[in-house]
């Protein structure tokens, strides 16, 4: 039935869509309160999923593995932040693109020395291992129905602190404007620790999420890093709406780009060379869509006000 | 810090300028061109034991010789496997180089080597042009050319009867040729072909793609998917529920190195599918049982076919080596010892094409559970005696 | 700079008598990357243009050169110029409209259209895709010099060097880079001094594209290969990390970063397989620690003096 396949693709790219979510909320957090961009996110990605891989093994169950590995990815937020990113606070974006490029490679070395050259597969539950029937005969992963529904609880949940509580309150001060928020009294050095911190639990969610899928592997966070860079540009940088709705449109355009490109192209060029260039022509759409987004919006779709 | 800079800068400069060759005559001296970094590294790593292993058991001498292996890294990169290849080749003067796991290095270090006058041993990649038009008097292999394999597994999907096919392969040199191997030799109706994105950055999502299949009817799905993408898919591949509905056939993507994996993970899936290959560890022959329970019993797992053709590459180069008797000046007279293919196998016996491509039977294999329980690959049948690849007629060797 | 500038005159004449051939392709590959390390400095050291696509250019440089090979149009005289001009011509138009933006969106606007250049080219199956194709010869420019001679080449791609150096030199020390360096610091007065900061700045951008391309025919020249993988942005990244590391905005730093990292890559290569782990915590602590990059350590240590 087509439209059964073309309802499960667009199932698929709300679920790549609400994972670049919660990659992007970090950054996206992080560079519109600090000013602070940050390459290493990915590698945060990254490092959820082996805290993932590692727990999982070693206590049996995932679901236990994700709960405690949050935290862990929390607290190594924390560290980087102290160590590294805060001397950077003042300096040029240059330098900050170059400092976290530097962290890029060192959490590649490391995860390389401490789990090895090799792939890791995280083993789900099998209550998570099988399919979903949704109405009318529509079949998805479980697993991947988890996903979407982890990550809109997440999305929701963020919004609520943001939105509904003294600390979001804070958050969006700091995020409108810096100084005057320090200037009203607010310990702007814990502030940015702590939204440095929670852009890495999330990123490490998101990381953890993908790798029963994918499995983890050095370097998982460095091309998705500059799709989620691209979707925080879309979206308005530090607008959390901002990146849930590029985030979906991302993940949708390349889903659907995917799964319908090469039929489209082959109308006009011969199969051969549909099948080489699909791929590829999927992959630019986003940034086609950068451009254009940028020409007429340049600030994206939603940026905080006064920015 | 910046009088350490200084100092860093120079000393640098120093080590590389102090750094003197070594022209000894008196060793065999062979480069090895393997990804060891990234995860493909776990190819490289099987490949560099099987080979250390080899090097165990000829007692690390040829002919009198003793023999020196240098390992050099590709980073998985072209640019880099022939960065790698020209060190080799220049500053470590190397007399053999070998390893060269994927078709794109191979193909960007093929001047390098060849240039220098050197033998050049594929003990993996086998990409058609390097069989056909790119064919060299010092070029060998000691695996199969790309194409073999797959029209083995069209043959396979002929003779069980299935009669629609959806093909997903990775797009590049190797995934071209073994999405043109299959539909070379299948009969069948191709309902439908995905070439994913590889490169550093492969998509390792099949989504949408894995819908497609699903969707497009076929009776059996063919893969190629090596490396950690091997693992992606066939999680995938169960997750979306269509072990049951659509055989799996693959080449190159179930093996020693994802069926542990496969076997922690719990993937029942993928006991039972079938693949094509001109090797197995249970194949037998002399030399085989050696090899493996040797593999076996030093590295706590079964060798991959990468292993298995690294450790033949050695004792082919023994083979030549001896031959002339250590005068490894006499390359015509390696050539011929290393053209009549006079060394123990562990496929077995097997002779050489014009282009130097091995002529070699390949097997029906089938991913099972050996008699203590580890997930291994059996042979079911033969499906070619002494095939030889079709690109032969193309050298004018 | 005279110094290292000396090294790479006499090294191949060293490199003979030590006998280590090796050594001229290291050197060679440090010559090429800071050709582009050079026209990278021009827009970002001097006009503070961060651009993160810079590698684009070495990609269509070399893809200028391995197009023509590929139907046999080997000759010099047409690949080079074919690179310059394809070069400039991509710089201006994707300068035309990054230009109008600024900060981080200036950066991720270049690098989105080094992206679009990286897919396009994977995407043509003829030129290999992914992986990228070999080059039989080089460029051939008959009666004047013979590329496939490693010495001949050798000093080609160092005239290039210095050709870039007295590029940039001049044009830095002219009214003209001194507007673009004024707009760095200050545009709104620039601007109200009369200077079209815009025009001045394409310009800029353009040549320092070219530059990159002519790099980029270098490149594709010395490793007889081109492909794809040659315009990621993490080739880009490495070029802002040797005009950085050397220092920006300094005529030569960009050699001393080019030469400081690639020898750093390749001895930690050698030495570990875990070097990404080094290297990386080294580059952290270079950003932190050293502002200026190499060249303004060694001016703050002649200042000490």
């Amino acid at each position: 039935m087509e439209w059964i396949l073309f309802v499960s693709q667009v199932l698929n790219g709300l679920q790549l869509g609400i994972l670049l979510f919660l990659l992007a909320a970090g950054l996206t957090l992080v560079f519109g309160i600090m000013n602070f961009i940050n390459l290493a996110h990915g590698s945060l990605y990254m490092m959820g999923a082996y805290f993932c891989v590692t727990l999982t093994s070693l206590l049996g169950s995932f679901p236990l593995a994700v709960l405690l590995s949050i935290p862990l990815t929390f607290v190594l937020g924390i560290a980087i932040e102290r160590l590294v990113v805060r001397h950077l606070y003042q300096r040029d974006h240059l330098d900050q693109v170059l400092a976290t490029f530097g962290l890029i490679l060192f959490f590649n070395g490391a995860v390389h020395l401490l789990w090895g050259a090799e792939g890791n597969p995280i083993r789900l539950p099998d209550y998570l291992n099988g399919r979903v029937t949704l109405l009318a005969g529509i079949e998805i992963p479980a697993f991947r129905l988890a996903i979407i529904a982890t990550g809109l609880m997440v999305a929701g949940g963020l919004i609520w602190l943001v939105g509904k509580t003294r600390m979001g309150m804070l958050i969006r001060a700091g995020a409108s404007n810096r100084r005057m928020a320090g200037a009203l009294g607010v310990d702007i050095k814990k502030l940015f620790t702590l939204v440095f911190a929670l852009g890495a639990a999330m990123a490490g969610l998101a990381g953890m999420m993908i790798a029963p899928i994918t499995e983890a592997y050095i370097g998982m966070g460095d091309d998705i890093l500059i799709v989620a860079l691209v979707v925080i540009i879309i979206g308005g940088i530090g607008s959390i709406r901002g990146a849930f709705v590029a985030a979906l449109l991302v993940g949708m355009i390349d889903v659907m780009g995917r799964a319908y490109l090469d039929s489209f192209m082959k109308l006009f060029m011969n199969i051969q060379s549909a099948e080489t260039a699909s791929p590829a022509l999927s992959a630019m759409a986003i940034y086609i869509l950068m451009a254009g987004i940028l020409y007429f919006r340049p600030r994206g779709l939603f940026p905080p006000k006064h920015r | 810090m910046r009088i350490d800079k200084l100092a860093l800068i120079s000393l640098a400069m120093a080590a590389i300028f102090g750094a003197a060759p070594t022209i000894a005559a008196d060793k065999v001296k062979i480069g090895f061109v393997a990804t060891l970094t990234t995860p493909a590294a776990v190819i490289g790593n099987d490949m560099k034991d099987a080979f250390e292993l080899a090097y165990a058991h000829i007692g690390g001498k040829m002919a009198g010789l003793e023999v020196e292996i240098i390992y050099e890294d590709d980073g998985f990169k072209p640019e880099i496997g022939k960065q790698k290849t020209d060190k080799l080749v220049k500053q470590d003067d190397v007399d053999f180089i070998t390893g060269y796991i994927w078709s794109h290095v191979l193909l960007a270090s093929r001047k390098s080597a060849l240039d220098a006058g050197i033998f050049m041993i594929s003990a993996n990649a086998g990409p058609h042009q390097m069989a056909g038009k790119l064919c060299h008097k010092n070029f060998f292999s000691t695996s199969w050319q790309n194409d073999q394999t797959p029209m083995a597994l069209g043959e396979v999907l002929n003779q069980r009867g299935v009669k629609s096919l959806y093909i997903m392969s990775p797009n590049y040199a190797a995934g071209k040729d073994m999405a043109a191997g299959v539909e070379r030799t299948f009969t069948g109706e191709i309902k439908g072909k995905d070439m994913t994105k590889w490169g550093k950055d492969a998509q390792l999502d099949f989504s949408a793609e894995l819908a497609k299949a699903k969707a497009s009817g076929a009776e059996a799905i063919f893969a190629f998917y090596p490396g950690k993408a091997g693992g992606a898919f066939i999680n995938q591949y169960m997750q979306a529920g269509l072990d049951g509905r659509m055989a799996l056939y693959t080449v190159y993507t179930v093996d020693a190195l994802s069926l542990p994996k496969f076997q922690k993970a719990d993937m029942k899936g993928v006991l039972g599918s079938l693949m094509t290959q001109f090797w197995s560890p249970d194949l037998d022959t002399p030399q085989n049982k050696i090899f493996v329970s040797a593999f076996l019993e030093k590295y706590g797992r079964y060798p991959s076919f990468y292993a298995a053709q690294s450790y033949d590459t050695l004792f082919f180069i023994k083979s030549a080596v001896e031959a002339v008797g250590g005068d490894l000046s006499d390359m015509d007279g390696m050539r011929a010892a290393m053209e009549k293919a006079d060394y123990p196998s562990v496929r077995g016996p097997y002779t050489y094409g014009n282009n130097h491509f091995p002529i070699q039977n390949f097997y029906l294999r089938e991913a099972a559970t050996d008699s203590e329980g580890r997930w291994t690959t059996k042979i079911i049948s033969t499906v070619y005696t002494s095939h030889q690849d079709i690109y032969a007629q193309e050298c004018k060797l | 700079m005279i110094a290292v500038l000396l090294a790479f005159a006499v090294l191949p004449g060293v490199t003979a008598i030590l006998e280590q051939p090796f050594l001229l392709d290291l050197a060679l590959r440090i010559m090429i990357l800071s050709c582009a390390a050079v026209s990278l400095n021009l827009i970002l050291g001097y006009g503070g243009m961060i651009s993160f696509g810079h590698a684009a250019y070495i990609g269509i440089g070399a893809y200028a050169l391995g197009i023509p090979a590929y139907y046999g149009a080997y000759s010099g005289y047409l690949q080079l110029p074919l690179a310059i001009g394809a070069g400039a011509l991509f710089a201006l138009v994707t300068g035309f409209i990054c230009l109008r933006t600024k900060g981080v969106y200036f950066i991720m606007i270049t690098l989105a259209f080094a992206q679009m250049a990286y897919f396009a080219f994977v995407s043509i199956e003829e030129y290999g895709g992914d992986d990228g194709l070999v080059i039989d010869r080089r460029s051939t420019f008959t009666g004047i010099v013979d590329m496939e001679a490693n010495l001949e080449f050798y000093y080609v791609t160092f005239a290039f060097l210095l050709g870039a150096l007295f590029l940039v030199s001049r044009i830095v020390n002219a009214r003209f880079g001194m507007v673009v360096q004024g707009a760095k610091s200050n545009e709104a007065r620039m601007q109200s001094l009369g200077f079209d900061t815009f025009r001045y700045r394409l310009s800029c951008y353009v040549i320092a594209g070219a530059m990159a391309a002519a790099a980029g025919w270098l490149m594709g020249n010395y490793n007889y290969f081109f492909s794809p993988e040659m315009m990621s942005w993490t080739r880009s990244g490495e070029l802002i990390f040797m005009v950085v590391l050397g220092g920006a905005g300094s005529l030569f730093g960009p050699v001393l970063g080019a030469v400081v990292l690639i020898i750093l890559e390749e001895q930690l290569s050698g030495a570990t397989v875990y070097w990404p782990l080094v290297l990386g915590a080294i580059l952290v602590a270079v950003v932190i620690f050293a502002r200026g990059g190499i060249d303004g350590a060694i001016a703050k240590l002649e200042r000490r003096k």
